[in-house]
């Protein structure tokens, strides 16, 4: 099949700070550069989009790079090599027909830049990407609703902002109004729709285009579980049909279910090329997994306040060391650290343990008392072997005897990752089982 | 023409592509089609702008009417009866109505389209049409708006001249249409040039907003041109481009003003220069706005 998308060299330069005074001066300099018929002094800066770095640190490193290779740059280059930053640098990579192409990688990692500059909303600052197609892009749903436009009218701009003609819109007005489930409030102005009504007429517009090239990135985020699964169909639907389809989404379960293929981006660059989807999902998960195993909890993060406040929560693993990284088959050991400002008695705590959005199971602890000022430990541990590889995240809280209220909660408490490496040789993880869990049974016959 | 870059890809010949993104277009490079395709957008964002304004409002579209009446009462008052400047013999309220509904076309479109790019960055930072749409889809809205308040004066016209007021109209009100054309091109291409411009430094949308103020004052909007016969003020008055269009609209439809070939040639060189021009910036502008917005 045909190539249809080619991403040839493709960087994009950011600056970092505000715009003021300063950035006249770079412009001056700038021009004056190209005037002379030089390159853009700015561009020879090779800054790496590694944002967890301090920025002071950061200018320190780029100075003592640049120095090695200062013989034909800019004199004055010291002082604005922290100015400048690659957020995506060098990508190349070719997407055919009918391709369903999921791009991972870390938050920061250039993912959304590189969808912004597909859907042309900014010029990449290198490169050049070469197209054939129609491209409809779905960076968010409802862009340009207008909060005091009817639901009838808003469908009208919205599909007209994303490419739509007024008759594809008239033609289709009853499917996407029946998509939406906002039948009875479609000439009620937006603003009187509950976010999730917003969302759901946004998406059912954007469902009804018919583009050869859809781009999709992280709409899934938004909305609840049933509207999830809605999108995901609906995306589907546009692969199986033949079109091409590029998706950046943090849900691996929902990029892999998806796409064929993968690319990984990372700071900026190409850390796993274009290949089988499986392969790159396999390397990113293998990838940085480090991490503490101890968290401890700001104000903001307890949904519930109440005297008794689960303070840290600490994963363990089978050597008693905290990590968030496990081995296939290796226990797993979730401490709570309880701090009460009462004396309490019959109190429990709990964890849930979700994975894709999904809750896979909720584990309750023995009703215990807890001492006013007295630090409380209370330890589970699940055994190896449960957990198959994946991500799973941990909501926390802890409630009295009767389960009509609760004493804290934290949802997204923590992290943790199940590698398909074994623990040791009695483990050995067998990629025909799959799901999340493995629990044991009996065969008779 | 078919081997390999030092990436490893095969480039084709730009004709074989539908949309080639590079880092800079080239200079003439306007997508003026685009916008042409995208025209179901501009008159979405027209039905969007003229409707929604005065949404939920008692008054509704009576504020279309409302605003330029009672400004040229205060003008009448102010500038008419205290300051007692000259209206060349004519009823004042229709001399300020004349002159006030073509200025605030003129001010209004240009201040609204100077802010396409900051009042619209969260839509043009998710998705991709011909910014163009925005700015040229204001300019249509307020003609709208102006159409009302055209009618408006026409009804006030109609009120005085039954009254016998010695008012009259003129061949020139033919030349009305070219004239509406004239100030909608100033107008759509000083504030595309403006706009391109505050995107990066937004002090010059301060700059626009009071100059704006100020320029109706070298502008023959509370006073005729004939009232300034000499010096530095009557150069400034013919510099602006506005003139002649207020000039041949009074003329035209009261029978007082100045008809000038040349200079209305003036004005209409004007508007398409900066149209021209406004484009051409606005165009290199809009592919990396949302960086410095």
């Amino acid at each position: 099949m045909s190539v249809v998308i080619q991403i040839d060299g493709v960087s994009k330069q950011y600056r970092l700070g505000e715009i003021s005074t300063g950035s006249l001066h770079h412009d001056m300099n700038r021009w004056w550069h190209r005037v002379r018929g030089k390159e853009d002094p700015y561009l020879t800066v090779t800054g790496e989009n590694i944002r967890t770095r301090k920025r002071e640190a950061k200018a320190e490193t780029l100075k003592r790079e640049n120095a090695e290779i200062s013989a034909f740059q800019h004199s004055s280059l010291s002082e604005f090599c922290s100015d400048y930053v690659w957020a995506l640098k060098d990508i190349t990579f070719e997407v055919r027909e009918g391709e369903v192409l999921g791009i991972i990688g870390r938050n920061g990692a250039g993912k959304s830049t590189l969808l912004k500059i597909l859907s042309r909303v900014t010029a990449p600052t290198l490169g050049e990407i070469r197209v054939k197609g129609r491209i409809a892009s779905l960076l968010e749903v409802g862009t340009g609703f207008h909060q005091d436009l009817t639901g009838r009218e808003n469908i009208y701009l919205n599909g007209a902002v994303l490419g739509m003609t007024r008759q594809e819109i008239t033609r289709k007005l009853d499917e996407i109004v029946a998509f939406s489930g906002c039948e009875l409030y479609v000439d009620t102005p937006v603003k009187r729709y509950s976010s999730g009504m917003v969302v759901r007429l946004g998406f059912a517009v954007a469902a009804h285009l018919e583009p050869e090239i859809l781009i999709v990135d992280e709409v899934l985020a938004v909305g609840d579980f049933a509207f999830q699964a809605k999108c995901i169909g609906k995306m589907s639907e546009v692969a199986s049909q033949g079109r091409t389809v590029l998706f950046v989404s943090h849900n691996l379960a929902a990029v892999q279910n998806l796409c064929q293929t993968g690319i990984w981006l990372d700071n900026g660059g190409v850390a796993h090329a274009k290949d089988a989807i499986a392969k790159v999902i396999a390397a990113y998960e293998h990838s940085g997994r480090t991490g503490s195993g101890a968290i401890s909890f700001s104000a903001g993060q307890h949904r519930v306040q109440s005297p008794l406040q689960i303070e840290t929560l600490e994963l363990l693993g089978h050597d008693r060391h905290s990590t968030i990284n496990f081995k296939y088959g290796e226990p797993i050991r979730v401490r709570f650290y309880l701090a009460s400002s009462e004396s309490m008695s019959q109190v429990k705590i709990g964890f849930a343990i979700r994975t894709n959005g999904l809750r896979v199971t909720t584990f309750y602890s023995p009703l215990f008392n807890v001492e006013a000022g007295n630090c409380k430990i209370v330890e589970a541990e699940i055994p190896g072997g449960v957990f198959l590889p994946g991500m799973y995240e941990l909501d926390i809280g802890a409630s009295p005897a009767a389960d009509n209220q609760s004493l804290d909660y934290i949802p997204s408490a923590a992290t943790f990752f199940v590698s398909d490496v074994g623990l040791d040789r009695n483990w050995v993880y067998n990629r025909r089982v799959s799901g999340f869990v493995q629990l044991p049974v009996i065969w008779n016959g | 023409m078919n081997e390999q870059n030092a990436n490893g890809i095969t480039p084709l010949p730009d004709e074989q592509w539908d949309l080639v993104i590079r880092p800079r277009g080239r200079w003439f490079d306007l997508h003026l089609a685009d916008v042409w395709r995208y025209r179901d957008l501009v008159y979405m964002f027209v039905r969007r702008d003229f409707v929604s304004k005065y949404k939920q409002t008692i008054l509704g579209p009576a504020w279309f009417i409302i605003q330029p009446l009672l400004t040229t009462i205060v003008f009448a008052v102010v500038f008419g009866n205290i300051a007692n400047l000259s209206t060349d013999q004519l009823p004042k309220m229709l001399f300020y109505l004349s002159g006030n509904v073509l200025w605030m076309y003129f001010s209004a479109v240009l201040v609204a389209t100077s802010n396409t790019f900051v009042g619209n960055a969260h839509l043009f930072g998710k998705v991709y049409f011909p910014r163009l749409a925005v700015p040229v889809s204001l300019a249509i809205s307020h003609l709208l708006t102006f159409g009302l308040q055209f009618l408006f004066f026409l009804g006030f016209w109609a009120f005085y001249s039954l009254r016998g007021a010695a008012i009259q109209m003129t061949a020139a009100v033919l030349l009305f249409p070219a004239l509406v054309v004239i100030m909608a091109g100033l107008a759509l291409g000083c504030g595309i040039l403006f706009s391109a411009l505050t995107t990066k430094y937004r002090d010059l949308r301060f700059l626009l907003e009071f100059g704006v103020r100020l320029a109706m004052y070298a502008t023959p909007v509370i006073f005729p041109l004939s009232s300034i016969t000499g010096g530095r003020l009557r150069l400034v008055l013919l510099a602006n481009p506005m003139t002649p269009i207020i000039e041949v609209f009074r003329l035209g439809f009261l029978g007082q003003g100045t008809l000038h070939w040349g200079w209305l040639a003036y004005s209409s060189g004007f508007a398409l220069l900066s149209l021209a021009l406004g484009v051409v910036i606005f165009n290199r502008v809009e592919r990396t706005f949302m960086d410095t917005v």
